[in-house]
């Protein structure tokens, strides 16, 4: 890897985790001085912090396809490991914040919440089907399933909806944050059904020619 | 079912009694040109108020009232947008010198009277009360306010009228809320109760709180406190009040009937559809104690019950 290749990465790496860092940050001043840093409710706001930008960093996951297509840097791709378990992981602490934070990890209300509460089993839905993804994240994995890969990572779409539709479903009186997130989203999927519309097309005119 | 871990329950209550016993008086008064500059009137408290705030900090009621800081800076005003910390925010950019109240429906003596004059001679009292969102926190909150009978009573209602209507200030200009595009819910917020509700001595009009005037993003300058309600039910900045002999077309249950009934009273027994209101988390909570304690049917004031005997709570939510 070239010099400003490895630069590049290690600063998106800082970049992602960055509002981790703060969090972290806010969670040890509270811990310090309770009611210093985080508001009548730090429970709610390390969960929703963390829920945030679990999706939004999900998203950018997305976006990095999406610009090394548009832009032509190929090797922009490189990074998209690197974000998507970034998304993971932030996925992951929103979960287990919510589980033993919010819920005192009181299974019996969490077994319940699951069924009952369709936005809770949205955001599981999305959990689940991210963790296949983190799995099979490593090139030897990439190897091992060849083609499948693709096919298998494309899980990713469904990931992002749920978790969208997540945050669509806990929005009370403005959806504000909701038209942001999915026109984003909207943007993203679309701008992958426009590409493979266009190389059906190439293909087929190659074929003719 | 879907509780915490128990929690030591304290030996006192909110109950009436022990309100009417501890409660203060206060008169308002006309004082134009005071140092209460945001308000045509202000509060006429005794110096040493605060100070007997200081000496007993958890107020006289053994449960510990929530501090002000948070009461003051955590708020659902979606008028002034969607986050907690939004009203605390914004709420300044609402005019609330002068303000009037338009009254009306079925009185006998309609009219648009101003906050000034509609507070004159009435005795104000301090009321603790816990305050239940239906977004299952709650807190504990130091009212400044009257029983919501003394006022409506002055207007003489009507024979037919069953219920009472609010209606909270509609000014784009001021209120970010009211403008914004994604907003869900239609503006003015209104809300209601059946009179016989209003008229239960639990049930205030609030001017202050924490010994002050009311902050604007706690609805300054006039607001309902009905503490057995969920906290959407309270409604503040209240601009019109109207006697009606049908119910009241109230915001949320318009908005969304399946999730807010009109009575919307504390009932742990009926879930919202999209979370359990078994249990609440009293607020301030700490990081590693949710504080989650369980909800109490009517929030804890079993006085209220006689207003609803004969009712399917469970069908009228």
């Amino acid at each position: 890897m070239r010099l400003a290749q490895v630069l590049a990465k290690v600063v998106a790496f800082a970049l992602i985790a960055l509002p981790l860092g703060l969090l972290a940050l806010n969670v040890a001043r509270e811990v310090a001085l309770p009611g210093s840093a985080l508001g009548p409710d730090p429970v709610e706001a390390v969960v929703h912090e963390l829920g945030k930008w679990g999706l939004r960093i999900l998203l950018a996951t997305l976006l990095v396809s999406s610009i090394a297509r548009l832009a032509g840097l190929p090797r922009l791709i490189r990074f998209r490991r690197m974000v998507g378990l970034w998304a993971f992981a932030y996925v992951v602490l929103h979960f287990t914040a919510w589980l033993g934070l919010l819920a005192g990890f009181h299974l019996d209300m969490v077994l319940a919440d699951f069924v009952k509460r369709p936005y809770i089993t949205m955001g599981l839905a999305a959990l689940l089907l991210l963790i296949p993804l983190a799995i099979t994240s490593t090139h030897g994995w990439q190897r091992r399933l060849g083609r499948r890969w693709r096919q298998l990572h494309r899980l990713v779409y469904p990931a992002a909806i749920a978790a969208w539709i997540h945050l669509l479903w806990l929005s009370k009186a403005s959806y504000l944050d909701a038209a942001i997130y999915g026109t984003v989203l909207a943007a993203l999927i679309g701008e992958r059904v426009v590409d493979a519309v266009r190389r059906a097309r190439r293909r087929t005119a190659s074929r003719m020619a | 079912m879907l509780i915490s871990k128990p929690r030591d329950v304290r030996p006192s209550e909110i109950t009436p009694e022990r309100v009417y016993r501890s409660r203060r008086k206060f008169m308002a008064q006309a004082a134009a040109g005071t140092a209460a500059a945001t308000a045509g009137y202000a509060l006429g408290l005794p110096s040493s108020w605060l100070a007997e705030q200081d000496v007993a900090p958890d107020g006289p009621i053994g449960e510990k009232t929530t501090p002000e800081v948070y009461a003051t800076q955590y708020n659902n005003f979606y008028e002034f947008g969607p986050d907690k910390e939004d009203p605390a925010k914004h709420a300044h950019e609402m005019v609330v010198d002068p303000w009037s109240v338009h009254v009306l429906g079925e009185v006998a003596k309609p009219g648009r009277v101003g906050i000034e004059d509609l507070l004159k001679g009435i005795d104000l009292e301090e009321r603790i009360y816990r305050l239940r969102c239906v977004e299952a926190w709650s807190m504990v909150i130091p009212w400044i306010g009257f029983p919501m009978r003394k006022l409506i009573e002055r207007f003489e209602p009507m024979g037919n009228a069953k219920y009472v209507e609010f209606k909270t200030l509609y000014r784009p200009a001021e209120m970010r809320g009211q403008r914004a595009f994604f907003a869900s819910i239609d503006y003015p917020y209104v809300e209601g109760l059946r009179l016989d509700e209003a008229y239960h001595p639990l049930a205030i009009f609030a001017v202050g709180m924490y010994g002050k005037l009311l902050p604007n993003q706690n609805g300054a300058p006039l607001r309902t406190v009905v503490p057995w309600k969920y906290g959407i039910k309270s409604i503040k900045s209240i601009v019109s009040i109207r006697l009606t002999e049908e119910e009241p077309k109230t915001t949320w249950n318009v908005h969304a009937p399946q999730e807010y009934g009109f009575y919307s009273n504390v009932n742990p027994t009926v879930d919202h559809p999209r979370w359990s209101q078994a249990s609440e988390r009293r607020l301030p909570s700490s990081l590693f104690a949710p504080n989650r304690i369980d909800t109490r049917m009517f929030n804890g004031y079993d006085e209220v019950a006689s207003l609803y005997s004969g009712m399917d709570l469970r069908r009228l939510y």
